[in-house]
């Protein structure tokens, strides 16, 4: 391999000429995903909370086939892939209330979603490059009234959360005391599966129903190793979707590479550094406890 | 007495008098399919009253709080409770369940924990109020859990726990107390612990308590009553008069010893339940 090669490739993952007029023209972008970062980050805490990332996939593969079809008939992507993932949201939430069924339903829908998706796009006759921007991102081709639909798409989620917010986090967290206060769980897991299609729907947009947890669960599972605070998660859950995906895009701007492996990448990194945090204060939390220290939290 | 006589008063008066009648069973029934667990329950807890509910797995003990709960309904009879028909979601009815283990995806620390049961079923976002800093600042002194408040909930041990939900259970002031196996997989010492709390939760403001547990030894010192399920039938009444021998093998049909060494209590011979089926999940 040549030096010049190296170069090569570096200058095709990194490129920055013209980067101001690139900013202007892919404003709408960074603004999916400065939005898609922040309800991604806050929803990301509930389905940690609630064990679903696996479901989380299978809710973005049905999306995907819900997108196929919505290119094949017409309707439109967003349109498509919204009826896709909340009809699986649902059914994943009204058939799999244990983790067990869950899972199993969940895995029974994602390749059944996934081949109807990619049968409605051998039938699509239309432009090729949209095809696997489904699967694998295709922000870039995001027009003005598609960032209209997925921004309220965003706000809708995210107002709806922070309404059901702490009922939410008790059903979630712990069920059985919550039933007894008085929480409607049932309605409750019902509401946030309709708010996870939702955002799913956005996210397979944008990053792609094959690289939705990047945005969806890394980042949660990342604010949870460093903290358990239930005001200091979701907020850094936030801030690292929001680094992943705006900076994600940043950086790919110039280059002839999709966005999501920036995405991803950053994602990645930030829960590798997150997890680096809480490895190194565990040892030291070790070395740290005493005997007595441990017998004191028992004692009266 | 069943409490009928002045409903609105007791319901809405913080305090209880004690001896006054906080939870009232009348001729309940409760099943699942061609299967009765128990019928003709009568059973009234007072203020300031620990009962104990002991049996077999599958007797429905559990399920007996959950018709308390307003998540069962019964087959036949009432059950009221402060003199009202029970409902589901009543905030002066705490309930302790099981030890479990949280997972490290459980983004609270142990005074979060008691903060769910302060507010945790009021819509919206948890705002820094002072009054809720107070109110759960007071729960975490009462069951002397401050050195485990700010701890992950996934880094406690079982016993740590069960302290905090004993003080979640507190929150807004119930008047009867709920306890569903408690002490389950818990050492001796914190067995102890979580009676003592339990014990000093209902002297302190007269509660009355229902605690489901499977060995009363750790409680003996605390109970009032025993109320014992077995095979679709039950008795009432204090330990001495219902742990004995002849008691219990009248109970199940079937010889049963209760043997009592020192201040311990054993039931020896208990027969697996004749037709055993898991209860359904609620």
């Amino acid at each position: 391999m040549q030096l010049s090669d190296l170069a090569d490739w570096w200058n095709q993952i990194f490129t920055f000429t013209n980067y101001g007029e690139l900013l202007a023209l892919l404003h709408n972008s960074i603004l999916a995903g400065l939005v898609l970062g922040i309800t991604g980050g806050l929803i990301g805490v509930f389905v940690m909370a609630r064990d679903m990332p696996f479901a989380v996939h299978g809710i973005s593969e049905l999306s995907f086939a819900g997108a196929a079809a919505g290119l094949l008939l017409g309707v439109g992507v967003v349109a498509g892939s919204l009826i896709g993932s909340i009809i699986a949201a649902l059914l994943i939430g009204a058939l799999g209330s244990r983790a067990r069924d869950r899972n199993s339903i969940t895995a029974v829908l994602m390749p059944f979603g996934l081949g109807l998706g990619i049968l409605c796009l051998a039938l699509y006759s239309g432009r090729s490059a949209n095809k696997f921007g489904l699967l694998t991102g295709q922000i870039v081709a995001i027009d003005n009234p598609q960032i209209g639909a997925l921004i309220l798409i965003c706000t809708l989620v995210c107002a709806g959360l922070l309404v059901i917010w702490r009922p939410l986090l008790f059903a979630s967290v712990d069920p059985a005391v919550a039933a007894g206060r008085g929480v409607p769980t049932r309605a409750l897991s019902i509401l946030f599966m309709l708010l996870l299609g939702m955002t799913v729907a956005v996210a397979v947009q944008i990053v792609g129903a094959l690289l939705v947890l990047s945005l969806l669960v890394t980042p949660a599972a990342a604010a949870l190793r460093v903290s358990s605070s239930p005001v200091v998660v979701p907020l850094l859950s936030v801030l690292f979707a929001v680094t992943a995906s705006v900076g994600g895009i940043l950086l790919a701007l110039g280059s002839a590479i999709p966005i999501s492996p920036y995405i991803t990448t950053l994602s990645f990194l930030i829960y590798l550094g997150c997890w680096i945090i809480s490895a190194s204060r565990a040892r030291r939390h070790e070395r740290g406890s005493t005997p007595s220290a441990a017998s004191a939290t028992v004692a009266r | 007495m069943t409490g009928r006589d002045n409903p609105p008063a007791s319901a809405k008066r913080s305090s209880l008098l004690p001896g006054e009648v906080v939870l009232s069973l009348r001729g309940a029934c409760l099943g699942f399919g061609d299967r009765t667990l128990w019928d003709g329950l009568d059973l009234d807890v007072r203020a300031g009253e620990l009962v104990a509910v002991l049996g077999a797995n599958g007797s429905g003990k559990s399920s007996l709080l959950k018709v308390i709960l307003g998540q069962l309904p019964l087959r036949a009879g009432t059950v009221e409770f402060l003199g009202q028909p029970v409902r589901g979601g009543n905030r002066r009815i705490g309930y302790v369940p099981q030890q479990k283990l949280f997972d490290e995806a459980t983004p609270l620390r142990g005074q979060d924990l008691i903060g769910l049961g302060v507010d945790g079923h009021r819509w919206g976002i948890p705002l820094p109020r002072r009054a809720r800093r107070t109110a759960v600042a007071d729960l975490v002194a009462s069951v002397h859990a401050e050195s485990t408040a700010h701890a992950p909930i996934s880094r406690l041990s079982g016993g740590e726990q069960q302290r905090l939900r004993v003080a979640q259970a507190l929150a807004g002031n119930p008047a009867l107390l709920l306890c569903d196996e408690p002490l389950l997989s818990l050492d001796l010492a914190h067995q102890r612990l979580i009676c003592d709390l339990v014990d000093q939760a209902r002297r302190d403001a007269a509660r009355g308590v229902l605690f489901v547990t499977h060995d009363i030894n750790p409680l003996l010192g605390a109970v009032d009553r025993v109320l014992y399920l077995a095979g679709g039938r039950f008795r009432v009444g204090t330990p001495d008069q219902v742990l004995r021998t002849e008691v219990l093998t009248e109970l199940y049909g079937s010889p049963v010893e209760v043997i009592r060494s020192r201040d311990r209590i054993l039931v020896a011979g208990v027969p697996d339940h004749p037709h055993h089926t898991t209860e359904p999940e609620v």
